[in-house]
């Protein structure tokens, strides 16, 4: 290169492609993914059906069961129901994903994934199991 | 009697800022043999047909991680991937998603390069031993703490995956976190903290809402998503401590 020659810096005409809004609908996991992150809209909706319930309890029986009859309009029950739907599928794809973020060894050896996804199940059934005693015993 | 020659086409998006505003698609057709991978058929096409398509490869054995994009819409090694997959074709191949096009299949990496760099991806020691010691020594076991991650060969195929770096582009992302914790897990290293502090940052490792893609596009095993979500662990565990009254400053 002569000395009176000059570098110049070369910048590319890039081209960009924009992200579209139905970037979810390209692949089934993106849009489980989208799904299980519309899962909290349902998990703070039982949150504060749970709150409620306690309000009411707080201003007695009156309004206990007054809270009671409204949560059996077709509304509620339809809105539970697909709570429930949701809440269901949060768990279970959330339990699914644990190992990946789990990382338990054992005697240096890591604990499979089959193990810790299993052992996740079993403490949700025996919760589950000890929650629904208690209200079914009540 | 000569053998039939199938072929199969190759739809293959073409990007020319000298001629055009945006990217268009030419096909080619090209010999579908069983043992050919798509980077081979776009050597044929280089070679043979159109020299002027500009891609980017060098090793063809899934190591230097230079052929990345985007094949039948998957974030793909073109050496890993086979023509036989998909006999009847076409196969389409783009550039890496979200990274912008220089030309053709060719993506500018500089973006990777710089966030990369920003987590220190070698061994931080706060004081050097002498040499006369000889080296850092390491067990197995230990060795194994951080091996999986460290089969990165920085091929941007997580990046191409992840939905939340094509929205966020300030995102660190799959890799560069996936090394970090390449380091922070190796025995020898004493950088955690540091790079803790940098992937706290807004743009780093909470801005991961574990789609878990990149996981799976992963050719080398190294599950990026794994170490994000580890990482998320160990940094909530620092905060917790940091609250403790006898706990860390």
């Amino acid at each position: 290169m002569s000395a009176g020659s000059h570098y110049t810096p070369y910048h590319p005409r890039w081209y960009r492609r924009r992200v579209s809004v139905w970037w979810w609908l390209q692949s089934r996991s993106y849009t489980g993914f989208v799904l299980r992150e519309l899962t909290s809209v349902f998990v703070a909706f039982f949150a504060l059906i749970l709150l409620g319930e306690v309000r009411a309890l707080g201003q007695g029986p009156d309004a206990y069961a007054r809270f009671l009859a409204r949560l059996r309009s077709p509304l509620f029950v339809t809105l539970d129901a697909l709570s429930l739907a949701f809440l269901l599928f949060h768990s279970i794809t959330w339990f699914n994903l644990a190992p990946t973020a789990m990382v338990v060894r054992v005697r240096g050896k890591r604990v499979p994934g089959l193990v810790i996804a299993g052992a996740n199940y079993a403490a949700w059934i025996v919760l589950s199991a000890a929650v629904a005693a208690i209200v079914l015993r009540g | 009697m000569p053998p039939t020659v199938t072929t199969v086409t190759l739809d293959v998006a073409r990007y020319r800022p000298e001629q055009e505003s945006e990217p268009t698609v030419q096909s080619y057709e090209v010999p579908f043999r069983k043992d050919w991978v798509v980077l081979d058929a776009l050597n044929y096409v280089k070679d043979q047909l159109d020299g002027s398509l500009s891609f980017r490869w060098s090793c063809r054995m899934g190591v230097c991680g230079s052929c990345g994009m985007t094949v039948n819409g998957q974030p793909r090694l073109t050496c890993a991937a086979f023509l036989s997959a998909e006999p009847s074709g076409p196969i389409r191949v783009e550039p890496l998603r979200y990274f912008p096009v220089v030309r053709d299949l060719v993506v500018d990496i500089t973006d990777f390069m710089r966030k990369l760099k920003k987590v220190k991806p070698w061994i931080v020691r706060n004081e050097e031993k002498p040499l006369a010691e000889g080296e850092y020594r390491q067990t197995p076991d230990q060795l194994d703490a951080y091996k999986q991650f460290s089969m990165c060969i920085n091929c941007l195929l997580c990046y191409s995956a992840c939905p939340i770096y094509g929205l966020e582009p300030s995102f660190i992302g799959p890799a560069a976190i996936a090394l970090a914790q390449r380091y922070n897990m190796d025995s020898r290293d004493e950088g955690a903290r540091e790079r803790l502090q940098i992937l706290s940052e807004h743009d780093g490792m909470w801005q991961c809402t574990f789609v878990g893609e990149c996981t799976k596009a992963c050719p080398k095993h190294v599950d990026p998503a794994g170490a994000i979500q580890q990482y998320k662990l160990t940094s909530a565990a620092h905060w917790f401590k940091t609250l403790l009254p006898w706990g860390m400053k």
